[in-house]
């Protein structure tokens, strides 16, 4: 039984180890900045959830401690991703993407972001641009 | 034990990771790719801290991996807020 869990838990660490650097290598490989933003959710989701759920599963098992931790580390990375990721993507669309070059967003409005009343720029930034 | 080398893998791979991101720290075509590398590097580390805890059978770094998560986060959101802004709380 023994070996069995340590299998177990072994495969989910080598999974996430892969997942790991597959996202930290797409960070380098991929061509845009917005392609780039979506390697990395990789390593945050499979990649450091299955490390955690080893961890969990082994302190289970091995030490007779379950500890409730590594959930709520799982629990708080998965709210804060797509948080982070959507002001990454803002910065990145107010600094190097023009707003005629943006796809319609087929609902009869303005990206949100360009909303004049939301005002997400501080005008004084409005023309401090990054390079593609 | 076969887990002392999948721990021994998974070290290595996050730890490659780290200084891959650490590259893209330093040569980024932009601001927004050196946010993106930061926050992953928070993410990289997580996992370290949380590696370690199984390797060395001790359940003290959680807490420290969790608040590593938090302050990951708010400086993600804050650096982004300040190249948005050029302020952070106004």
């Amino acid at each position: 039984m023994d070996q069995i869990v340590e299998y177990i838990l072994s495969a989910l660490l080598v999974f996430g180890g892969i997942f790991g650097i597959v996202g930290s290598f797409g960070l380098l490989k991929l061509p845009q900045t917005l392609q780039r933003l979506h390697a990395p959710t990789k390593a945050t989701t499979l990649g450091v959830g299955s490390a955690l759920i080893a961890s969990m599963a082994y302190f289970w098992y091995f030490e007779g401690t379950l500890s409730w931790h590594e959930l709520m580390i799982t629990l708080f990375l998965f709210l804060t991703a797509p948080i982070t990721a959507n002001f990454i993507a803002k910065v990145q669309l107010h600094r190097a993407i023009d707003k005629q070059d943006l796809p319609p967003t087929g609902v009869g409005t303005e990206w949100a972001t360009y909303d004049p009343e939301v005002q997400a720029v501080s005008p004084a930034l409005l023309n401090d641009r990054d390079p593609g | 034990m076969i887990l002392n080398y999948a721990l021994d893998f998974a070290f290595l791979c996050f730890g490659l990771g780290l200084a891959m991101n650490l590259y893209r720290v330093f040569r980024a075509p932009g601001v927004t790719d050196r946010i993106l590398a930061l926050d992953t590097m928070v993410i990289n580390v997580l996992t370290l801290i949380v590696l370690y805890g199984i390797r060395t059978r001790s359940g003290v770094n959680f807490e420290a991996a969790l608040l590593f998560a938090m302050t990951g986060f708010v400086s993600t959101v804050a650096y982004c807020k300040f190249v948005l802004r050029g302020d952070i709380i106004e």
